[in-house]
């Protein structure tokens, strides 16, 4: 055993009594984890392969394999957990940066779960969403400051920004073709289209197939630049600038050489097996103006005929910031919480830096209401907005809009294992491996992702309903809807609500 | 041809007031740090008299643009096709993540030209600087072509530091005699051979005739090429966690 032993963290166990020998699990195992000895006639695994994607156990037509934590461990300590050992370990033998995907495991406060939603009771009647009309559906973009009428009445939109009509008020957050695969964008882009929401291109350019959902599209501009050209421009119903992304604040993209395929090649504009370097900063970005030139030359390209996005993550600062976004002539901002997904972080940047959407979001509402320039800008919540509740919580701290990404990855069969990274996903999705990106079928895929929304949106509705609200206009910004629990003084102060019972 | 005169002009006006010119060949005068001239434009050729504003030719998509005076930051911004000819001097970040065409600028280039400029397949952007240029050139480079003559500086570098940061393809031609000061690990340096000056030959012939400069004086001195030595600088950074 060497000095750097690094034991296996997850046990897969196999019932041999139940297990038949049909060598599935091995089939579809892309970390090759079982094999079949032919000596011993026996499956047997290379267990320290193993990152808990669950799909063998899912395949194994009898039901033999359970995959537990390893029940093996070093010995235990509340300040030294067997994972930072190991991480030393691993850095010490290579001397390179950790690397991981998904969301922030670590356990930082929740503060979702510590906000509780109200109910009318006999005073202000509830709505049942099932008898009367309630609106869901969301417009995004500048609101004009007064509502002027014309002569019959009718209230004057001229000289209105443009507008991004949601019929739900949920999108599909950006995950680049490159990350994710074909078959994974296919479905987004479909159930985008079927709902009547959108999906977003993230940074790696809009595959040639997938301009007939351009409708429900968000096209996004980081700082590599990958894939932009007029047509690109020209096909998303928004434009999003990415300044930063909640799970990795101040750092930029990285797609590996070996993840930039043929197809990806062609879609990012690259040369295959080159690297994809997004530089945490837009070099020709240093200051509100310099992001306000940004976004008119999009502007500009465009005919000023489709709203701009400006993405950041949530950090210290963030309401500060995102007062200069709402000045700088951006349609709608974007925040990112620090538990927000990715298909490849640093470890220490996902785990450390950033601050929770919660109060982010708290914060940014308050401040461009306190600066009277709310109106100017829309703000859609995103990182870790994993419900319906979630999404309610979110509308009633001051968010018009969520953006969710695990979520629907976990619709079309994610199983959180956390290993992106590795581009080796089980099930189809965080792969440009064709045997297994055909895994993912999206003709299944989209579907789910219609169903999660409707159910998501009947919820809003009825949770809306419960409070007397038939529109989502009047949760917005309500956080007389919302009481804390468990949570002190400064944090409701931030929160900007009541303790329950108050 | 249709001239403009952009006096007092906002730059959203001008700008319409040029991609509906019923002509393909415009010029527009009097132009005063007015933005993304270009940008909306398709199939024209535009003559700017005075000085463009930032975003000249940003996403630029087939247009011609020639500036008898100089241009700012962010010139040809994620351009994709088309021509830049600048009888002048350019600001910051020129040609920043360009993917095609070329941008032609007679005199000297402020810092990061050539940033995130990329290529794909016959796509291949060029950059001609006449003079010197500042700090970061062709910082990220991953394609493309960015020459650098150097003229009037022959005795001193015509690059500032730190040029090819991050580099990872594309080719930097600099005509002189005095290597760049600190490049980084990633950057080859080595002294353009025969075979490379005939690549970027017709180039810089045509760059000359543009601006009136005599190509043989230009071509026969020593030029230094710098290129990556990885397409991939980040593949040992990594260990999955
Ligand atoms: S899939 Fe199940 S039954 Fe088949 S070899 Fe694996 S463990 Fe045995
Ligand atoms: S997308 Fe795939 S690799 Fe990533 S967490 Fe989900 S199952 Fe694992």
């Amino acid at each position: 055993m060497s000095v750097n032993y690094i034991p296996a963290t997850f046990a897969v166990l196999r019932d041999n009594d139940r297990c038949i020998k049909c060598r599935a699990c091995e089939r579809q195992c892309s970390n090759e984890v079982h094999y079949f000895d032919a000596d011993f006639d026996k499956m047997l695994v290379h267990e320290d392969q193993c990152v808990d994607c669950q799909r063998c156990v899912t395949i194994c037509p009898t039901n033999a394999l359970k995959i537990i934590e390893n029940p093996n461990s070093f010995r235990k300590a509340s300040n030294y957990s067997q994972q930072l050992i190991l991480e030393n370990y691993r850095q010490s033998s290579t001397g390179a940066v950790l690397l991981s995907s998904m969301g922030n495991p670590q356990d930082f406060p929740v503060y979702w779960d510590k906000m509780l939603i109200n109910a009318s009771q006999v005073t202000n009647p509830s709505i049942d969403p099932l008898r009367e009309p309630m609106e869901t559906k969301v417009f995004l973009g500048k609101k004009h400051t007064h509502i002027t009428r014309n002569a019959d009445g009718s209230i004057d939109t001229s000289g209105q920004s443009p507008q991004l009509e949601i019929a739900y008020p949920i999108m599909f957050s950006a995950m680049s073709y490159g990350s994710i695969s074909y078959n994974a964008h296919e479905s987004l882009a479909r159930a985008a289209t079927e709902l009547g929401t959108f999906y977003n291109t993230g940074e790696g350019g809009l595959h040639q197939d997938f301009y007939q959902y351009k409708t429900n599209t968000i096209v996004q501009v980081a700082s590599g630049r990958f894939g932009v050209s007029k047509d690109y421009l020209d096909a998303g119903a928004a434009i999003e600038i990415k300044m930063g992304q909640g799970a990795k604040p101040g750092i930029g993209g990285h797609l590996p050489g070996k993840k930039v395929s043929d197809d990806v090649s062609k879609t990012r504009m690259i040369p295959k097996g080159t690297d994809a370097i997004s530089p945490a900063p837009h070099h020709d970005i240093y200051s509100i103006e310099d992001l306000r030139q940004l976004i008119f030359s999009l502007k500009e390209a465009t005919d000023y005929k489709k709203p701009v996005i400006v993405k950041i993550a949530a950090v210290h600062n963030v309401a500060a910031i995102a007062s200069g976004i709402a000045r700088s002539g951006a349609d709608i901002l974007v925040i990112d919480g620090f538990r927000g997904g990715t298909g490849a972080a640093p470890t220490r940047i996902r785990d450390n830096v950033g601050i929770p959407i919660e109060l982010a979001l708290a914060s940014v509402d308050q401040r461009l209401r306190d600066e009277q320039i709310r109106n100017e800008i829309s703000i859609v919540a995103a990182g870790s907005i994993r419900s319906s509740s979630d999404a309610v919580k979110a509308f009633a701290l001051g968010a018009d809009a969520v953006y969710i990404a695990t979520p629907a990855l976990l619709a079309i069969g994610c199983h959180l294992c956390r290993s992106c990274h590795g581009a080796k996903c089980n099930w189809g999705i965080a792969t440009q491996r064709p045997d297994l990106v055909k895994r993912l079928n999206p003709d299944v895929a989209y579907k789910r992702l219609v169903n999660l929304v409707h159910a998501w949106d009947h919820e809003i509705k009825e949770m809306m309903g419960g409070m007397g609200i038939n529109s989502l206009e009047s949760l917005k910004g309500n956080r007389l809807m919302l009481r804390g629990i468990g949570l002190t003084d400064r944090e409701l102060k931030i929160l900007g609500i009541m303790h329950a019972g108050e | 041809m249709i001239t403009i005169d952009a006096k007092n002009k906002y730059y959203k006006e001008l700008n319409r007031e040029i991609a509906d010119a019923p002509d393909s060949d415009v010029t527009v005068e009097n132009v005063c740090g007015q933005r993304y001239i270009g940008t909306n434009a398709s199939d024209k050729t535009i003559t700017v008299i005075g000085t463009p504003g930032n975003g000249l030719g940003a996403y630029l998509n087939g247009v011609n643009l020639v500036i008898k005076g100089n241009a700012q930051d962010a010139t040809g911004d994620t351009m994709n096709a088309g021509e830049i000819v600048i009888h002048g001097c350019v600001g910051d970040a020129c040609g920043y993540g360009m993917r095609d065409g070329k941008i032609l600028v007679k005199n000297d280039a402020g810092y990061r030209a050539g940033i995130h400029m990329k290529e794909y397949n016959e796509k291949i952007p060029n950059i001609i600087i006449g003079g010197k240029t500042g700090s970061f050139l062709g910082e990220y480079q991953a394609g493309g072509r960015i020459i650098v003559l150097g003229i009037g500086y022959e005795d001193v570098c015509p690059v500032g530091g730190f040029c090819g940061t991050g580099m990872h393809g594309g080719e930097i031609f600099i005509r002189t005699k005095k290597r760049p000061v600190n490049l980084p690990a990633q950057v080859e340096i080595t002294t353009a051979s025969d075979e490379d000056m005939d690549s970027i030959k017709g180039s810089v012939s045509e760059f000359c005739e543009r601006f009136d400069i005599k190509a043989s004086d230009i071509l026969s001195s020593h030029f230094y090429k710098l290129t990556p030595n990885s397409s991939n600088p980040y593949t040992e950074l990594y260990v999955n966690q």
